[in-house]
């Protein structure tokens, strides 16, 4: 069995990773992919937790925050191709006006 | 037990290093199946069962073939290498570091030699009961948001915007 600080290591250096890619990345759908990499960061370290204090309620967050990750793709998926219909690019550096 | 979770640790690390480093999003998005499936081998041996398979069907399975759909529909190709001032570099890079390696230090410190309570049953049954009996009503919400969430996506995926 891994120690909890062990786990929260592991937890703290994907979410750094996906913090990094965050900001290091040009295209928005490898953007949108750093965001998903954090969230299950988070969602590693609530496991640890609930693991740790033998509360089963950490697991459900978890579930929760798989289902909101599922809504938020599709919604964010679609607005990436509408952004690209409407600019012909996915640099983030281009679209850089809100109005069209 | 012990050396797999370290294994697929340094596994789920460096396909995140692969991730972040990629040029081209395809290949960003294969390393991240990596790294979501080798966290899924992690909840497993952390006695999360049900998270571990629902981790590999909903996002691994769902998620991911929604990414990799898009990425293949936009035909989304190498992304040109950004002019990045000399200051982000210089400045911007090891402030990032030493700023995740002192949140690292801190939670390694604050929780050394914590010891696990005794293996607990998480299987979908606890799971199911602890879901429909206290959170219920959070359960419920979550369906009206994944109701918005696809007709949103619907009308933003139109033609006409």
């Amino acid at each position: 069995m891994a120690p909890l600080n062990h786990i929260l290591a592991l937890s703290v250096i994907l979410f750094g990773l996906g913090a990094a890619g965050f900001v290091i990345r040009r295209n928005i759908i490898t953007i949108f992919m750093c965001i998903e990499l954090m969230l299950n960061a988070v969602n590693l370290a609530f496991v640890g937790f609930s693991r740790y204090l033998g509360d089963l309620s950490g697991q459900i967050f978890v579930f929760f925050v798989i289902v909101v990750a599922a809504a938020e793709a599709a919604v964010g998926l679609a607005i990436i191709i509408a952004v690209e219909r409407n600019r012909q690019t996915l640099a983030i550096d281009e679209i850089d006006s809100m109005k069209m | 037990m012990l050396p797999l979770f370290y294994i697929f640790g340094a596994v789920a690390i460096l396909a995140a290093l692969s991730v972040v480093l990629q040029q081209t999003p395809v290949y960003s998005a294969l390393s991240l199946i990596v790294v979501l499936c080798s966290l899924a081998v992690v909840y497993l041996l952390l006695g999360a069962e049900f998270l571990a398979v629902i981790q590999v069907i909903v996002y691994a399975g769902a998620i991911m073939v929604l990414f990799v759909l898009v990425i293949m529909l936009l035909n989304a190709r190498r992304e040109t290498p950004a002019d990045r001032s000399r200051m982000a570099r210089w400045l911007g890079f090891p402030l990032l570091i030493a700023f995740f390696g002192q949140i690292l230090f801190a939670t390694w410190r604050h929780f050394s030699g914590l010891h696990a309570t005794p293996q607990m049953a998480a299987g979908p049954k606890s799971i199911g009961e602890l879901l429909f009996r206290n959170y219920a009503l959070p359960f419920e919400l979550t369906s009206v948001l994944i109701l918005v969430a696809i007709l949103g996506a619907v009308i933003l995926a139109k033609k006409q915007v």
